[in-house]
């Protein structure tokens, strides 16, 4: 039996007694569910080497778009271009920054810019990187930097539409690898590449159809 | 050099905006104090708060399992979108779906939980069904964490082989599993405490988002449009999944449309995927946003081929898709036929994300994703018109540009921030939406004028750190009977209420709160229609006070007559009081005749409820 001063307390205890959330393990359509007494531990998809292959791939690759970036900006007169160049700059420029902190978060090798477009790795298997899918050659580099003009316009769409549909192939293939691509965040980050990517593939084959837009 | 030649572009392209916005031009007027959401304090849970106009009532962190408190496992336990019915706000996860009591908004309470990973987690319920969104490859059909995949060997750092041509959608090698979810999940929520899986409607790319289709010829099923912006999966998988953008049953240029027999929701089906991007003249799959004849090294057609979002208003018939490289209008009078009116491109917007109409179904706002939500898009360098709002007239079954809105107030290098959920607050007269902006907090903006939208109010933190980009912020902020419920991505839930300003009156919030929903999911938007009360007169007369579209002294003389009658007590001597307003009506009714624009329509609605209230 309660004694007279326990009695408030019960009342108070009764006011603020929340029930305990219920946890539910769902099973497949059909199948009952399952009360659980704590939510499951973390499932967290841990990421892969082709994870880290992709993110480094990436970093070099989106240096190069930069790189074309600042040649644009002083060898056109298109706004159209401007415009198109500014979004792709601080895009890719944020895009970087991210995928190097992805990089460091997991304790893996970051590239390092080596000057002349080259691109380099310290750890194991390090060395030069080999140029990623749809990054322009050195010759066609050169041919952008001595283009002016209409002329540097068409070989600077033609030339960021052959990159971006690289970078369209990487995220395929990093999809394409069995257990890549899971982890939340780079799940994330190449779906956004693709489809960003896509749409600045059909800007840019509608700007190669339109001659000066000043 | 460069670096001057820069700086002219972005002062060129911030008077362009201007002009775009109706060629308003900058005025010698004193710079306004700096906004109280530069500067904030970072942390987690003590970073420092900003808010005008409208307070913070509750906030809950998420639940255990649900929590990543320092952001290392990313997108894993994301707060994602929100869903309402009656006293229970579904707030989707990564990792699941947390059921809510919010029958008391200062004392919200955690009612269930249910682990199940796939992503997003875009939730709608209608009555006992609760539908999900799967669309990562993690997804398991009985909810179950992913199997352990050996991962990959070490490779090269060569490019490697070089993919398939033409294949148009990522994770279209992934290796068949007979058990992987990619779709909308059905739940059966009439025991809330134990909600059960009833359907798990696989698709071919995936749920990023879904959409719920009611129609009113057709009472038996609902229809559930869904979005799948993720890769194709391969036919053996799921037959018929066609990852090739070059054949014609590609799974791509598409939506999903599911059917849900109401009678037996365990029988939902895909029944159409509706080429919706088609070009009516060359019967194009993906006619929208070509650009002819690509030029050398361009042979792959690559181009935009989904929907990311689709907000549908069944009440009109209408519903308008943000569909990566466009917006387009749909004619969805029958919802398992969806047809494309009207599509407009915009030469700012990075990547339509969503949409929602006015309640009058006289404009559209899109919103621009730029970034994907997870980058800093509100920094002072970013341009206003990127990553920002685009509102279009809609007139005839057509969209015409009006102008843009964008969180008016700079964010940091660690804030995630663009353009995101929101939805309208129900200010009869108004145009008025809650949107969230991710770490840019919420930002409450009239839109009536397309072209020079306000804003009224806002709720911001500061960085979840100010060393490093964690993602987080408001995924949606949503009004729902009288609060805004706001879904922070890494902190939990929030409940906020507005207050009343010189740019919304009391009388006007009070209006609003009339408005109540017993089921509210915001990409299917309903009609809101307000019950003829006093204080929606006394709301349109604010309205028309701050338009100046009426003499001070007649809004005034008005309130008054209106304010005494609404003070007595129900009764035959009220009734008589309120019929005695009729020559005020009548007053209002001509002065709608010569009135412009939204005046002239608050003039009438005036005239209306002044005349019915009682």
């Amino acid at each position: 039996m309660l004694s007279l001063t326990a009695l408030p307390l019960a009342i108070v205890a009764l006011i603020f007694q929340t029930a305990p959330p219920s946890i539910v393990k769902p099973g497949a359509p059909g199948q009952p569910s399952t009360t659980l007494s704590a939510p499951p531990p973390s499932p967290a998809p841990k990421h892969t080497a082709a994870d880290t292959k992709f993110m480094q791939g990436m970093i070099h690759h989106h240096a190069q778009a930069i790189e074309m970036v600042e040649l644009l900006k002083t060898r056109t007169t298109r706004k159209d271009m401007q415009l198109l160049g500014k979004k792709i700059e601080v895009s890719q420029n944020d895009e970087i920054k991210m995928m190097k902190n992805w990089l460091k978060d997991r304790g893996e090798d970051v590239p390092m810019d080596h000057g002349g477009g080259q691109m380099m790795l310290m750890g194991a298997g390090g060395g030069m990187m080999a140029p990623m899918p749809g990054m322009l050659t050195e010759k066609q580099m050169a041919a952008l930097a001595a283009a002016k003009g209409p002329a540097f316009d068409k070989l600077f769409l033609e030339g960021m539409i052959q990159h971006h549909i690289g970078a369209l192939t990487m995220v395929e293939e990093l999809f394409g690898t069995p257990g890549a691509g899971q982890e939340s965040i780079i799940f994330d980050f190449a779906s956004h590449v693709d489809a960003d990517q896509r749409m600045d593939i059909s800007r840019m084959r509608a700007m190669l159809q339109t001659k000066d837009k000043k | 050099m460069k670096r001057i030649a820069f700086a002219t572009l972005v002062a060129l392209s911030f008077s362009a905006g201007l002009v775009a916005q109706g060629g308003q031009t900058a005025q010698a007027t004193p710079p306004p104090p700096p906004d109280p959401r530069v500067g904030l304090k970072a942390g987690f849970r003590d970073a420092g708060t900003a808010a005008r106009n409208m307070v913070l009532v509750s906030s809950l962190p998420k639940p255990e399992g649900f929590d990543d408190p320092d952001g290392s496992k990313g997108l894993t336990f994301a707060n994602s979108d929100i869903a309402f019915g009656h006293d229970t706000l579904y707030l989707g996860n990564f990792y699941g779906i947390n059921f809510y009591d919010v029958e008391d908004p200062s004392k919200v309470r955690l009612k269930t939980s249910i682990p199940c990973q796939g992503g997003q987690g875009d939730v709608s319920v209608y009555g006992k069904l609760l539908f999900m969104s799967v669309e990562a490859t993690s997804g398991r059909i009985d909810c179950g964490p992913a199997p352990v995949v050996a991962p990959a060997p070490p490779a090269p750092n060569a490019a490697g082989a070089a993919a398939p041509a033409g294949r148009g959608g990522r994770g279209a090698q992934q290796a068949p599993d007979p058990n992987r979810f990619r779709g909308v999940r059905i739940f059966d929520i009439s025991d809330p405490l134990k909600p059960k899986q009833i359907a798990a409607v696989q698709t071919c790319r995936g749920s990023h988002t879904h959409s719920l289709v009611t129609s009113a010829k057709d009472k038996d099923n609902i229809y559930i449009y869904g979005s799948g912006t993720s890769g194709v999966r391969p036919g053996e998988e799921l037959a018929g999944c066609v990852a090739d953008e070059n054949d014609p049953n590609t799974s791509l240029f598409s939506i999903d449309v599911i059917k849900v027999p109401l009678a037996s929701p365990e029988k939902a089906a895909v029944v159409n995927r509706p080429r919706i991007f088609a070009d009516e003249a060359t019967g194009a799959l993906g006619g929208l946003w070509q650009g002819g004849n690509h030029g050398a090294g361009t042979q792959t057609s690559r181009m935009t081929n989904q929907c990311h979002d689709i907000t549908v208003y069944p009440a009109l018939g209408l519903a308008a898709g943000a569909c990566s490289g466009n917006g387009i209008l749909l004619d969805i009078s029958d919802p398992a036929h969806p047809v494309r009116l009207d599509d407009v491109a915009d030469p700012n917007f990075a990547y339509w994300h969503s949409a929602s109409f006015n309640n009058d179904g006289t404009k559209v706002l899109f919103t621009d994703e730029w970034g994907g939500g997870t980058s800093p898009r509100c920094r002072a360098t970013d341009l206003p018109t990127w990553g920002a709002d685009a509102i279009f007239t809609l007139t005839n079954k057509r969209l015409k540009f009006a102008g843009y809105y964008k969180l008016p107030a700079a964010q940091t290098e660690t804030e995630n921030c663009v353009a995101h959920n929101g939805s309208l607050v129900p200010v009869p007269g108004r145009d008025i939406k809650a949107q969230a902006w991710y770490q840019g907090g919420v930002s409450v903006f009239d839109f009536t004028d397309g072209a020079r939208p306000v804003e009224i109010a806002f709720f911001d933190r500061g960085p979840l750190s100010d060393t490093k980009l964690i993602v987080g912020g408001y995924w949606s902020t949503y009004w729902y009977n009288g609060y805004i419920y706001a879904s922070e991505i890494a902190r939990g839930l929030d409940v906020l209420k507005l207050t009343p300003s010189d740019l919304l009156t009391q009388n006007e919030i009070d209006a609003a709160n009339l408005v109540k929903f017993t089921e509210l999911n915001v990409q299917s938007q309903p009609k809101i229609v307000w019950p003829a009360k006093f204080v929606v007169a006394k709301a349109y007369l604010d309205q028309l006070a701050r338009s100046k579209a009426i003499p001070a002294d007649r809004i005034d003389a008005a309130m008054k007559q209106i304010s005494d009658v609404d003070a007595m007590p129900a009764g035959a001597a009220r009734t008589a009081a309120a019929a005695r307003l009729a020559p005020l009506a009548a007053a209002f009714t001509k002065d709608a005749a010569t009135a412009k624009g939204q005046d002239a329509a608050r003039l009438k609605a005036l005239a209306a409820v002044i005349l019915a209230a009682k």
